[in-house]
């Protein structure tokens, strides 16, 4: 039992990090249904963020966090300025090639500067207490409750304030929306905005509880991330939530009864059997198709 | 009795798009299918061609039941398509487009087409110059090696119809053939349809909002409205129903 | 300047030249490491040029032609190269490996073949993103499952495989993949697939059996990502799951894309460019990694459909369906000259 919950507790943990990635490939999709593969390396460029600003500029937590959740937000809003926006009325396919390409540009690019891995110093003094046989750790309580604070307040926006209107009116129709005097770009902007600062929150959370980062962690994790997104419907918020804490509690529970090696095959076997019972994911609906 | 069908009932979740409609299509017939907008017209040319599959009831074709099959297996059965709107391969060229609706017709296998047997050479050359005669027909030939996008609207509309037309079809379904285009070309149109069902041998159902153009050709006419069959007879009958006009007059619409 | 471009004129439509160049091809594949006429290290870099056209090419039958988005590719060549790497290394003699190397490539083939069927059937009924996630997920499944199995190394991989892959044989089999799907394409089936990615409900009403051509394809496009495979790792003579992760998939991604989606000329062409291009930047180090994506996406925006993108190099369209309606117009000509 106790082996159980404290296996719930870490599920919660990954949990969270692969949802709160995932918001991102869901926000981006539902508004210019692009995937953005670059996103798992922006989580990257959040993890360096905040090796950077913890080793070079001993900064405290929550700076490090504000300034890789910012920065990340920058990046991504520039990249979808200079990369994706020429390519809006290109082929599909281009845009998502273009995506790939600006991914491995920013993996190469870091690789660059870190070609070793490196490591981040500790920001949270790290207690752990012992309740009932389980132990839980300081970090992993932050995370956990951070990550829903900032999934909470991203609901919020979306649900409740202007831009959030904007956002979903957009996802609808990106024709006649503009029309009603929303300026699509501002709005498409905002959107890429919120989406990566999320991703770049994720990075640094990850870095403190995985402190050994590469330039290449984004790629499998982004994936992951972007699975959870389809699992829970891909465009869908909430779902994407769901998908992010459905996907940790798998791998959590695979490692726990079988090889850690088996962690990914179990794990993407489930992504397509679901796909076969449930082709657009938990809380997806079908586009129907108009002949 | 060629094409028949039995009361078909479609649900696009709980809302009934197609409410108990019955056809009996005799050879050679050109008959419409009229109704204002959402009225369920293109759901049942979806229906008989297998893009949707019915709820409830048959559809059959000289005795073989169509629900349940495959699109292209209905196509193959001899029933073809124009669509509302128009959906030719775009970036194909328009000889392309007639040569891909002769799938089913092509008699060598994949072997064969992987490493060019005899029998390929001989079927693609059959092939290319049945699909020119076609464009030929259709005064299109001139155009073979353009692509589809480049051509204007009225082209388009007509490839559409010779690219039906390629795929061998007893029954031919139009659906708004006449959408976008001026009296004058109406009439034309009216002529033309007469004139391919004659010379391909066709029985035709016609989906139109022109009323000039159901009215001047079609021999037979079901009204729908809300899914449901609101009448059905002959033109005259339809033009002096009652319940058609009280459909169309609030809908706004004339006759 | 006008005087080179009568010349190139002249090159481009005269198609007895291919077989030509074909046969001059073959013999130099042999004379040159027969003769050393270049060093090893371009010999190399010739091999792995031919082994990424085969990729490429493959790659573009389900990418390019038929408009979905594979991403794993990698997992078919996988398939290809553990299969030949346990006949070369664990069954077949060594002294017999040679001979047999011919049959070793058609089963790594075979093997990435039914794999492929396997994966053709998600296709039937999700399309886009959807599919791409399936292929994404059995290129991630291969690759756990190959680390599952100690027999064939685990994670470790398999070491010491004979270098078997030679010129000529890279030589023949990148003429046999282009000739094959060349022929394809150029066939009712190869129309199917092009018909599936303009417009799928369309094709699937004009009579097109949607399901029998994706098998087609997916079938097609493993056997020769298998063959790469195996040409592949035994040139390399060594692989583990690594080596066919996802970064090789988008490796092979970018060759198809730069080059031109639906055309063949360009996955040559984007095969080329790509690996040379890799081996010429060499002296800038980490930096070219850095340059090739960028020059990917400025291409993406300035050009989309890739540099060849939906156009095809004459040589390689069928003579009957290059000339189809110019045949037609003649014989026309003749008939209504001969009625009159």
């Amino acid at each position: 039992m106790t082996y159980l919950l404290q296996q719930v507790l870490n599920a919660l943990q990954l949990g969270s990090i692969y949802a709160l990635i995932a918001l991102g490939y869901t926000m981006v999709y539902g508004i210019l249904t692009m995937i953005n593969f670059a996103h798992g390396d922006l989580f990257m460029v959040g993890a360096f963020f905040c090796f950077l600003a913890a080793t070079f500029l001993h900064l405290p937590f929550v700076p490090t966090l504000l300034i890789a959740m910012i920065g990340v937000a920058l990046l991504g809003v520039l990249i979808e300025r200079f990369a994706y926006k020429p390519l809006r009325q290109a082929p599909r396919v281009s845009a998502i090639i273009t995506a790939l390409g600006v991914g491995i540009f920013l993996e190469n690019f870091t690789l660059v500067f870190a070609p070793y891995p490196q490591h981040v110093p500790t920001l949270i003094k790290n207690t752990t207490w012992v309740v009932g046989g389980v132990s839980i750790s300081s970090l992993q309580l932050i995370i956990i409750a951070l990550s829903l604070v900032l999934m909470a307040f991203l609901d919020f926006i979306v649900r409740k304030t202007m831009v959030g209107m904007a956002m979903r009116a957009i996802s609808w129709d990106k024709a006649i929306v503009p029309l009603m005097g929303i300026p699509l770009n501002l709005v498409i902007s905002a959107t890429f905005a919120l989406g990566t600062s999320l991703g770049g929150a994720a990075g640094v959370m990850y870095a403190l509880a995985f402190p050994v980062i590469d330039p290449y962690m984004g790629i499998l994790i982004g994936w992951k991330a972007f699975i959870a997104a389809v699992v829970g419907g891909i465009g869908n918020i909430r779902g994407a939530m769901i998908g992010g804490f459905i996907l940790g509690g798998v791998e959590i529970l695979v490692a726990a009864f079988l090889p850690s090696t088996y962690r990914d095959f179990v794990a993407f076997t489930l992504l397509l059997v679901l796909l076969i019972f449930r082709p657009y994911g938990i809380l997806g609906k079908p586009r129907p198709q108009k002949v | 009795m060629l094409l028949q069908a039995k009361e078909v009932t479609h649900f696009f979740g709980g809302l009934c798009a197609v409410d108990n409609f019955n056809l009996d299509l005799e050879q050679h017939e050109l008959i419409g299918i009229i109704g204002p907008n959402g009225a369920g017209k293109t759901t049942i040319f979806n229906l008989i061609t297998g893009v949707y599959k019915a709820t409830r009831g048959s559809i059959r074709i000289g005795g073989i039941e169509l629900v349940g099959k495959t699109p292209n297996q209905i196509t193959a059965l001899g029933i073809a398509r124009t669509f509302q709107n128009i959906r030719l391969f775009r970036d194909l060229t328009v000889l392309d487009n007639v040569r891909i609706a002769n799938y089913s017709q092509v008699k060598y296998n994949p072997i064969e087409a992987m490493f060019h047997s005899g029998r390929y050479d001989e079927e693609e050359k059959r092939i290319a110059n049945h699909a020119m005669d076609l464009l030929a027909v259709f005064k299109l030939q001139d155009y073979a090696d353009e692509a589809s996008k480049n051509l204007p609207y009225g082209l388009q509309r007509r490839l559409e119809i010779a690219r039906a037309l390629a795929t061998h079809p007893k029954i031919l379904l139009l659906d708004e053939p006449a959408a976008g285009m001026n009296p004058n070309e109406i009439s034309q149109l009216m002529e033309f349809i007469g004139w391919i069902r004659k010379e391909f041998d066709l029985t035709v159902i016609l989906i139109e909002h022109q009323m000039r153009l159901v009215m001047g050709i079609c021999e037979r006419i079901t009204v729908l409205d809300f899914g449901a069959t609101l009448a059905e007879g002959l033109p005259k009958e339809i033009q002096n129903n009652p319940k058609v006009m009280e459909a169309y007059l609030g809908e706004g619409g004339d006759l | 300047m006008n005087r080179l471009r009568m010349i190139w004129e002249k090159i481009v439509t005269n198609r007895k030249l291919l077989p030509v160049l074909l046969v001059v091809g073959l013999l130099l594949s042999f004379a040159i490491p027969k003769f050393g006429l270049l060093n090893q290290y371009v010999v190399l870099i010739i091999i792995y040029v031919g082994i990424n056209i085969i990729l490429s090419t493959s790659l573009n039958l389900i990418n390019g032609y038929m408009g979905e988005f594979s991403v794993g590719h990698a997992g078919f060549m996988a398939v290809g190269a553990y299969i030949s790497a346990i006949l070369t290394t664990k069954i077949i003699p060594e002294s017999l490996a040679p001979w047999l190397f011919p049959l070793v490539v058609i089963a790594g083939g075979i093997g990435a073949a039914l794999i492929g069927l396997l994966v053709a059937v998600p296709s039937f009924k999700t399309r886009g993103d959807y599919l791409a996630i399936v292929t994404l997920a059995f290129l991630m499944i291969v690759k756990s499952v190959i680390e599952n199995i100690e027999a064939i190394g685990g994670p470790r991989g398999i070491p010491g495989i004979t270098r078997l892959t030679t010129l000529p044989w890279t030589f023949i089999w990148v003429v046999i993949a282009v000739w094959v799907i060349r022929n394809f394409v150029y066939s009712n089936y190869g129309r199917g697939v092009l018909s599936i990615r303009e417009d799928e409900i369309a094709s699937d009403l004009m009579s097109v059996n949607s399901r029998q051509v994706k098998m087609l394809a997916f079938v097609i496009s493993s056997f020769f990502a298998g063959v790469a495979g195996v040409l592949f790792a035994h040139v390399l003579q060594f692989i583990s799951p690594r080596v066919f992760d996802i970064i090789k998939s988008t490796d092979i991604l970018i060759m198809v894309y730069l080059g031109g989606i639906g055309s063949i000329a360009g996955s040559i062409l984007g095969a080329v460019i790509f690996t040379v291009l890799l081996e010429v930047l060499r002296p800038l180090g980490m930096w070219r990694m850095v340059l090739m994506p960028l020059v990917l996406v400025l291409l993406m925006i300035y050009r989309p459909r890739g540099i060849m993108g939906l156009r095809e190099f004459r040589w390689f369209i069928p003579g009957y369906d290059l000339f189809a309606s110019k045949i037609w117009r003649k014989k026309k000509e003749v008939k209504d000259a001969a009625a009159s």
